[in-house]
């Protein structure tokens, strides 16, 4: 990692937009998936004979099929407002980077095969005029590279003047690369764990539920008090469905420590489920709907087997997409859940409630010492909410934050809110082979970040994400922080949160 | 000159009317099967109509992205806005009493068009992001429009056109009945640009217009958890699956 150049760290408001680079990660792809990764999903186990042919005929299905695609194909001006706000561009340089750079990749293969004038021209080797390419090999692998630069965290689309999503395009191309063999082992070798055993890393239910116990004994030990980690509990009120990440890997395991708490103080029943041990749902990030509600079901499946009144989720940005704008759409409706409450809520809703209506009692010396900002994750951010107003989701998080510490401080306003940066490993591209890039993504965020540590003596960073957070744990020491600066929300919550004498 | 432009008016409004009939036929028919507002978004669905119409009237996401690009594609766009309205008196007799309001301030419309497009291609030249992303036919459609603001200012300012016969020629073609076209050069290039304009438009990224209203990250409400939103094609493969 030590030959890895990152950016200068400036001022967050007067950002330079770096000079193009061509080709400077022409080089950079993940793992091509094996046979053994693409065949339990349903792709072929390698690219086929007939790539080009198959892979045209799949993009003509999803353009029926999804109304952004078409829409976004055509109507594109090629204004550059997008241009320098991706966080993989400003940290790279490389102009295929540029969100619409990235998107003519694939925008100049539809106007080939599905626009009468790339047709025409295409047809007599003229289809540069109307930005129209061949399907070639070279193409391909161009797609493959650096549609696995993009980590769909649509901050291009807040400032499209269309709307224009380049995470619909990167998931699209991906769709299509599975549909032909040409699959991306990381989130394909995931997907098939989550079908086979439940969840992300693998983990079977004896070991979850050992596991539990052993974050039982901590909690015991700690407080001296009885807080539970249900399994399988049938009858219990609230079905609590979390990223894998929550149960093993720090800082997460510490704001799953922080929901036992908040489920204690409040008195609320609840369970984890073996069926559905996995809040994630990698089949986002290779955009195929099917795989997308094959993994929400085991949620449903979950839910009626042990007959929850709600469905919480914990801290996961993507999953958290999923979950408030997709999951009606994926499995339900959800009639089978109690209508006095969200389905699904947040974790943090719920501990917001609580906080609003004195039924949880905080103290912020719990968290002495400690100067706490907030990285607002991109799927959150932009792409779902929190409560029942608009914006909440910028809200609420920071509400529960600033309950918990004695000093809280944002980071510059183009780096927070909707238009925050992703940590750089979203989408599918928290994966070693990818660092050099995951390094380099991460630069604007750790800009805004050092920036507010020099001015502010920020300590800590809160993230609500189980990919940021492992994101950053990684490249924290890089830009010269320790890797403990990122914290859980609920971490949080656990340190400050009062436990027995509530009355 | 007259037979000539009757036919060419004749096949590039069809082509125009056709064309983008067809492509917002297609938006319109192709579902979206999963909610994708861009938030923070509104939460009900007339929010959304509006959030919409800001953009249109106002380019609210450009604004955030880009000041400078916003002054000029603003300028552009209202001079066009003003243009086109000002150039309905050459097909309604009596004239709309709004586009005679107008007609002084045409001119004006006229200027800021060829202004914003001018300033829209020298960035598109000088700065190095956009150069990169642009295509011949991104420089084409600028120029186009560009030389259709000049020949028609060109007409206003400097060798003036027999407008009035102009006139009985649109006029007339609205009516199936040909009227004599001015031999006028300028006029002459006016007319041929702009029809190559409306004969493009169905395949070109002119389609931007209509396309805005069903970007679904802009025209979605906020609101998955209270009503379940399913495509047909999704409803389908369900009952395949259950």
């Amino acid at each position: 990692m030590a030959d890895i150049e990152i950016p200068p760290m400036g001022d967050p408001g007067e950002r330079a937009i770096p000079c193009l680079k061509p080709g400077a990660m022409a080089t950079s792809k993940p793992y091509v998936a094996a046979a053994a990764h693409n065949e339990p999903l349903g792709f072929p186990g390698a690219l086929v004979p007939d790539w080009q042919e198959k892979g045209i005929a799949r993009m003509g299905e999803l353009l029926g099929k999804y109304k952004s695609l078409q829409v976004f194909m055509d109507i594109c001006v090629k204004c550059g407002a997008c241009a320098d706000k991706c966080h993989y561009f400003l940290g790279t340089g490389d102009p295929k980077n540029m969100p619409v750079a990235r998107q003519d990749l694939f925008r100049s293969v539809y106007r080939r095969y599905f626009t009468p004038a790339g047709k025409a021209l295409g047809a007599v080797g003229l289809g540069k005029l109307v930005g129209a390419r061949e399907f070639t090999k070279d193409v391909l692998d161009e797609w493959f590279n650096y549609f696995h630069q993009c980590s769909q965290c649509r901050r291009c689309s807040v400032f499209c003047p269309y709307g224009i999503d380049t995470a619909e395009v990167s998931m699209a191309a991906r769709d299509i690369m599975d549909n032909i063999g040409q699959g991306h082992k990381y989130a394909n070798e995931i997907l098939g764990k989550v079908h086979k055993i439940g969840n992300n890393l693998g983990l079977p239910g004896p070991a979850l539920i050992d596991n539990l116990e052993g974050l039982e004994e901590d909690l015991k030990d700690e407080t001296g008090l009885d807080i539970r980690m249900p399994v399988n509990q049938h009858g219990a009120e609230i079905l609590l469905v979390t990223p894998s990440a929550d149960f093993f890997a720090e800082p997460h395991v510490l704001g799953l420590m922080g929901y036992a708490k908040v489920f204690h103080a409040a008195g609320t029943s609840w369970t984890v489920s073996t069926k559905a041990t996995e809040a994630a749902n990698f089949a986002l990030f290779i955009g195929n709907y099917e795989q997308m509600r094959k993994v929400a079901m085991r949620i449903r499946e979950a839910a009626l087997e042990l007959g929850v009144k709600r469905i919480v989720f914990g801290e996961c940005g993507h999953a958290w997409r999923v979950a408030y704008s997709f999951l009606n759409t994926l499995i339900g409706p959800m009639d089978f859940l109690d209508p006095r409450y969200p389905a699904p809520q947040h974790i943090l809703e719920f501990t917001y409630d609580l906080i609003k209506r004195g039924g949880i009692k905080l103290d912020k010396s719990g968290n002495d010492g400690m100067v706490l900002t907030f990285h607002d994750s991109c799927n959150v951010a932009r792409a779902s909410r929190m409560g029942d107003f608009e914006g909440g989701q910028f809200v609420i998080p920071r509400e529960v934050i600033k309950a918990c510490v004695p000093k809280f401080v944002d980071m510059h306003p183009d780096t927070t809110h909707e238009k925050t940066f992703c940590c750089g490993g979203g989408g599918g591209l928290l994966t070693d082979e990818l660092m050099d890039l995951r390094i380099k993504g991460a630069a604007p965020r750790m800009e805004a970040l050092t920036d507010v540590a020099k001015r502010e003596g920020v300590t800590h960073m809160a993230a609500i994400c189980a990919i940021c957070k492992a994101q950053f744990t990684k490249v924290l020491p890089t830009y010269g922080f320790d890797r403990e600066m990122v914290v859980s929300v609920h971490q949080l919550v656990s340190n400050a949160i009062i436990l027995g004498n509530n009355d | 000159m007259t037979t000539f432009f009757a036919v060419l008016y004749y096949a590039a409004f069809a082509v125009l009317v056709v064309g983008v009939g067809l492509k917002i036929a297609q938006y319109a028919r192709v579902p979206a099967p999963l909610k994708i507002p861009t938030t923070p978004a509104p939460l009900t669905r007339s929010g959304a109509a509006l959030r919409v119409g800001r953009e249109v009237a106002l380019f609210e996401s450009l604004f955030k992205a880009n000041k400078p690009l916003w002054i000029f594609a603003m300028v552009f766009h209202l001079g066009l806005a003003l243009v086109l309205i000002r150039h309905l008196r050459y097909f309604q007799d009596p004239v709309w009493l709004p586009v005679a309001l107008l007609q002084p301030f045409g001119i004006y419309g006229g200027m800021a068009m060829i202004a914003g497009l001018a300033a829209l291609l020298v960035r598109r030249i000088i700065v190095q992001r956009i150069a990169y992303i642009s295509g011949p036919s991104d420089y084409a459609m600028l120029v186009l429009l560009l030389a259709i603001g000049f020949s028609g200012m060109m007409m206003k300012m400097v060798a003036h056109t027999d407008i009035i016969a102009v006139k009985a020629f649109f006029t007339g073609l609205m009516v199936f009945e040909l009227r004599p076209l001015p031999a006028d050069p300028i006029l002459g290039l006016h007319l041929l640009l702009v029809a190559v304009l409306m004969l493009v438009f169905p395949f070109s990224k002119l389609l931007h217009a209509p396309g805005i209203f069903f970007s679904p990250t802009r025209n979605q409400a906020d609101d998955p958890r209270e009503r379940r939103h399913l495509a047909p094609w999704a409803a389908d493969l369900e009952r395949e699956r259950t």
